[in-house]
This record gives structure tokens, sequence and C-alpha cells, in this order.
């Protein structure tokens, strides 16, 4: 379980203060699929950092299953991202010069599991994103959504509790972003935590809850299956979905 | 956290990737521990070397010069000239010394040396028979200087045996007369041929008795005198005893000893010191190439930010970071100390093909402190790019590419 309170995220820019999160405050729920929209510069990515421990807030708290991150070194937060939280990048981030295989086993190595069982385990992985004939190509050779694919194998390789996509399906065609979304829904529905940035009211619809940022803050939040148009979610003045959740 | 394993597997990955860069920088390393080698081996063939020609020389020899080698104690002026060392200091000390297998002296000169229309500039040493002993010295032809009782000289003489060649050539000089200055000696022996010894050619000599000599130059003193000492006497107290015998002599002390041991350490120790400092100065090549392997591995890092952000997002610690690029540099440098140990070693087995009297040595020692070197220049040069890759934020080399 995720617990945000008055997080604040501030830059200095020279004089100027830059607040890229102003006093975000939810509850995530273990298994629950969250999607996070907004205008490009809203404050998504650093949000969806601070709750990969990847990034600390300037002010607020955070508490990971009943932990509170601020307490924690950093060799501790290298711990939790190993173990607990597996990441999903818009531009995959595969080391290029490694085949499919030694990329989904990359998190084993740091956490000095054995070479066989990281071997069998990767693979397992690569299988369950239908990848199994691609293991031995280096990145160069697969398509985007090829290579995303190999990254979700390596986010769960690990077996983490948290899932965070920033922007899973930005790089990637219609077709391939599907297949894509079908894998993160499918271990959602297995229970693990889901966080999805994204700009595509298609991918939010399939979250139970969507978190709408403008200017790091969060405008509102909805239910999912209620978002229909762009517009809807960003209109200062919400029609339906108001309501439900405001 | 990694295994040591997997840490050199992943930095030999990313070595292998910019095959180009790595083997460059690879070279540098190689050609530094190539000259540290290659210099400190030919130093210490040429420290070998010497200690042979010393060897060679065989038995434990005590040189007694005339004049005294310090100052101290003498104003100068007041101690005047020294005495000169004569045969009767020879004969005594022949007489007194105990533990001496012999007592050799030596007077010399150089002149013309001719037999009939050929002549020849050549050294000409005077000694007695025991000379020929105490330098392991053999006869190709004939005899040596006959044994006889100090201060007697007949005029006959031995060759070297190049001086016996030029003179000679294909004739027998035994029994024939040669001319040396205003002389007339007749050849009794020729020597087997030994080459240059110590910077003096023997080859190229002629050996007569030592008073032949004297008189041959309108001398009454003598260069030097050589004391052999027996195979278990002692060089020190040897000294002391000539010193003493001298001291006696003369009233006061004006002789110096030089022992073979001495000689042998002070050159010995020189040589050294000289091989220390042109490794030292070959080990500079080394830094040198330590500062390329800086300059790539940062360029390294910059270049892999990205991926080093994608680390520290997957679980890696600082550290693991920090391993894997010291780990790499460290791969880096110690290939290119192997490599130049091999090169190395392989122009000292030239040289010594070469020029056979100089030994091809690269002693343990050499090994391990160019290794020890070659290998710490590459964590020693690559722990700051190393410590930059650590520090790395990772959001803000996520965003990078
Ligand atoms: N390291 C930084 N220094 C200064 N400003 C930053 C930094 N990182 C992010 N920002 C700013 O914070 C705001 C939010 O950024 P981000 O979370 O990446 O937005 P999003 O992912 O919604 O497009 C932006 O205005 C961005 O310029
Ligand atoms: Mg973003």
């Amino acid at each position: 379980m995720i617990r945000l309170s008055k997080i604040w995220k501030t830059y200095e820019m020279g004089t100027q203060k830059l607040h890229a999160l102003q006093d975000v405050s939810t509850t995530i729920e273990q298994g629950e699929h969250l999607a996070i929209m907004g205008p490009s510069g809203s404050g998504k990515s650093t949000l969806l950092n601070i709750v990969g421990c990847l990034d600390q807030p300037t002010s607020g708290e955070y508490f990971l299953d009943g932990e509170d991150v601020a307490q924690l070194s950093d060799d501790d937060l290298a711990e939790v991202r190993l173990r607990k939280i597996g990441f999903v990048f818009q531009s995959f981030h595969l080391i290029p010069r490694l085949s499919a295989l030694a990329n989904v086993a990359l998190p084993m190595v740091f956490a000095g599991v054995p070479a066989a069982e990281r071997e069998e385990r990767a693979r397992e992985a690569i299988d369950s994103v239908g990848l199994a004939d691609w293991s031995d190509h280096k990145p160069a050779e697969l398509s985007g959504g090829q290579k995303q694919r190999v990254a979700v194998a390596r986010a769960v390789v690990m077996r983490p509790g948290l899932l965070l996509a920033d922007e899973p399906t930005g790089n990637l065609d219609s077709a391939s972003g599907r297949q894509v979304l079908d894998i993160l829904c499918g271990l959602n529905q297995q229970g693990i935590t889901l966080i999805t940035v994204t700009h595509d009211p298609n991918v939010a619809r399939l979250a139970e809850r969507v978190m709408v940022l403008t200017d790091g803050a969060i405008l509102r939040e909805v239910e999912g299956r209620k978002v229909s148009t762009l517009d809807d979610l960003f209109s200062p003045v919400a029609s339906g979905a108001r309501d439900e959740l405001a | 956290m990694m295994s040591g394993r997997d840490i050199v597997g992943f930095a030999a990955n990313a070595l292998l990737e910019h095959r180009r860069r790595t083997l460059l920088s690879l070279l540098g390393v190689a050609m530094g521990a190539t000259a540290v080698v290659f210099l400190t081996g030919l130093g210490e063939g040429a420290r070998l070397f010497v200690r042979g020609e010393f060897e060679t020389l065989g038995s434990n020899l005590v040189v007694v010069l005339p004049g005294k080698n310090e100052t101290a104690g003498a104003l100068p002026g007041v101690g005047g000239v020294p005495n000169d060392l004569t045969i009767e200091d020879a004969r005594a000390l022949s007489r007194e010394l105990r533990g001496a297998r012999a007592v050799i002296p030596i007077s010399t000169g150089t002149d013309l040396v001719s037999f009939r229309e050929r002549r020849r500039q050549v050294a000409i040493v005077g000694t007695t028979r025991k000379f020929f002993d105490a330098m392991n010295l053999r006869v190709a032809r004939g005899s040596f200087l006959p044994t006889a009782e100090l201060g007697r000289g007949s005029s006959v003489a031995v060759l070297g045996n190049k001086a016996a060649r030029e003179l000679f050539q294909d004739r027998d000089p035994i029994g024939e007369v040669v001319r040396v200055g205003d002389a007339r000696m007749r050849v009794i022996g020729v020597l087997a041929s030994r080459g240059t010894q110590m910077g003096q050619n023997i080859d190229d000599m002629l050996f007569a008795p030592a008073t032949t000599v004297m008189q041959l130059f309108n001398r009454s003193s003598l260069r030097r005198i050589m004391v052999q000492l027996n195979a278990y006497a002692d060089a020190d107290a040897m000294v002391e005893q000539i010193i003493a015998i001298m001291t006696e002599r003369h009233d006061e002390e004006d002789v110096t000893c030089i022992t073979q041991a001495a000689v042998m350490e002070s050159l010995g120790g020189i040589l050294r010191a000289l091989t220390l400092a042109v490794g030292g100065i070959a080990a500079i090549s080394l830094a040198v190439a330590g500062i390329g392997i800086m300059n790539v591995m940062l360029v390294s890092v910059s270049e892999r930010t990205s991926e080093i952000g994608l680390l520290k997002a997957v679980g890696a610690r600082g550290r693991d970071i920090l391993a894997v690029f010291l780990i790499e540099s460290a791969l880096l440098s110690a290939m290119g100390g192997v490599l130049g140990l091999a090169l190395g070693r392989s122009l000292l087995l030239l040289v010594s093909y070469l020029y056979p009297k100089v030994p091809a040595t690269t002693p343990l020692w050499i090994v391990l402190s160019v290794l020890a070197m070659a290998i710490s220049t590459g964590p020693l040069f690559g722990v700051i790019p190393a410590w930059r890759a650590m520090q790395l934020e990772p959001v803000a080399s996520l965003r990078k590419g």
C-alpha cells in the first residue's frame, strides 16, 4: 500500500521556484490500477519517480508498505527498488550490448541470484511476454513493441509488488501498444499494483482510477470507466465525472 | 549484492562494446609496461653482465694503489707526494702477509711492438706468472711467464691472442723475437682469446716480467700491487694487514686498497640505482597511459549516463556502479600490463640474441612490480570516473536518452 501525504517537489530555478508537485496526497491500495494523466510538464513523471524511490520529495510524507521512505538510506532505497518496484519507461532503457535475456536477468545480478537460477527465471519471464524465441537477440534487432515487452519482463522478474509505467505506449504504434497494455493489465489482474502515466484516454479507461494533474497539483480523480474524452478530463469545470470522486 | 564474477563479466562486456577504444587505451598501458620491463631488464642485464665479468676474474683480489684516497687527517701539501709502490714493497707484502695466495706486482705502459715489418701499438703489462692464475687466463700455445724471483726480469713476453695474430698472422710466434720500444723480447707464449673484460682488451696486450717492463719505461715504481687471497681469507682483515705493513714501511698511511667485493658492490649499487631511475622514468609513461584510461572512462561514463540511471532504477547500489567502472579500468590496465610484459620480454630476448653477452633477464621483482603498477594504474585513474558514475542522480540520468 502506498500513502502519499502533502507531497511537494520544488526546483529552484535561479531566483524563481518551480513547483513540480504541489501538495499531492493520495492512497493507492495493493493491486490497484491507477492511471496518471495530465499535460506535459504537469509533474506526472516526478510523482512516479518519487513513488518509485528514484527521487525524494522536497516535503511531505511517503509511506510504502507502512515504511517511511524518508528514513531510508541510499542502500535501503536501492534494496526497495530491487525487491519491491518494477519500472517501465517510455524509451525502454534496454542495455544495447546485452541480449534480451541478459537485459531481463539484470536485476537478479544485483540481487546476487546464482547464474543458473537467473537464466531459468529470465527465460520464464521472457516467455511470459511471448518473446521466448527472441531471447538471444540484441535490443537493436527487436521492434519497439518487443523492446517494451522485454522491459516489462525485466520489471517483473524480481516479482515486485509495484509496477510503475511512465508512458509505456508513448513510443509504440497502437497495435503493439495494445499488446503491452494487455500484458500490464494481466499482471495487475494477478495482483501487482500498477501505476501508469499516459496521455491516452483509451489507456486511462483501463484503470480503476485516473488521477489528473495540472501544474503539479491534483485537478481531480475520476473512475477509469467514466473517462470518455480528454476535454472532459481537463476542463476546469468537469461534467459528469466531477460528482463521482471530487 | 553483485558477485565479483558478475562485475567482471559486466565490465568486460562493456569494454568489448567499444573494441577500438578499448584496444587503444590498452595499448597505452602496454607501451608503458613494455618500456618499464625493457629498460629495467636491460639495467639488470648490465648489472649481471658486470658481475659476471668480476666473477670470471675468479679469485678474491685486493688491489693496492699508491696514494691515500681520503683527505681526512692530512692537510693538503703537508703529507706531500705519496711514496711510490716498489718491487721491495711487493716483496715485503709477499713475505709478511698471512692468508695471501699471491702478491702480484703490476707495471703498465704502452709502446710500439713490432715483428719484422709489422708493428702495432700495444698495452704492455709487467707482472709475474701468478697474474695469469689470478685472472683465470689460459695459454693457447707455449707457456706463461717463468716463475722467477721478483726483481729478476728476463726478456721474454707472452702475447695476447689478438696482438699475436696481428703481428704474426699465420706464423707461429713461439720462439720469435719481437721489438718492444728499444728492447727485444722472445715470445714464449700466446694466450687463449678472452675478449674485452672490464673495458680492457686482454687479447691486445703484451705481458712481460715486471722489472723488464719497469726498465723499458725507465721507472722505479709499480702501477699497483694485486693481492690474491686464500679461499678462506677475509678481505677486510687482509686490507688491514696490508695497510699496517705499508704504513710501517712508508712511515705514513699512503696507500689505498680496493677489494673486488667492494668494487662489485658499489658498481652493482650504481647500476641498480640507474636501473631504478630509468625504470622510474619509464613508469611515467604508465602514468600517461593512466590518464588515457581516465579520459576513456570519463567518456564512457557520460555516454552511459542513461544506462547508469537504469542500473540504479533496477536496484544497483552506488557501490555496485563504482565497482563496475573500477573493474572496467582495472581490466584495461591489467590486459595492457600483461601485453606489455610479453612485449618487453620479447624485446629483451631480441637484445640478448643480438648481444649474447648481455643476459636478457626479467627477474620476478620486475615482473611483479610491473604487473602491480599496471594493474593499479587503472583503478587509480579510474577512481574519478567511477566516482562520478556513482554520484549520478538516477532521475536526471534516466532523462538522458
Ligand atoms: N531536475 C529538474 N530541474 C528543474 N525542473 C525540473 C527538473 N525535473 C523536472 N522539472 C520540471 O518539473 C515539471 C514536471 O516535470 P515532469 O514530472 O517531467 O512532467 P511530466 O512527466 O508530467 O511531463 C516540469 O516543469 C519540469 O520542467
Ligand atoms: Mg514525463
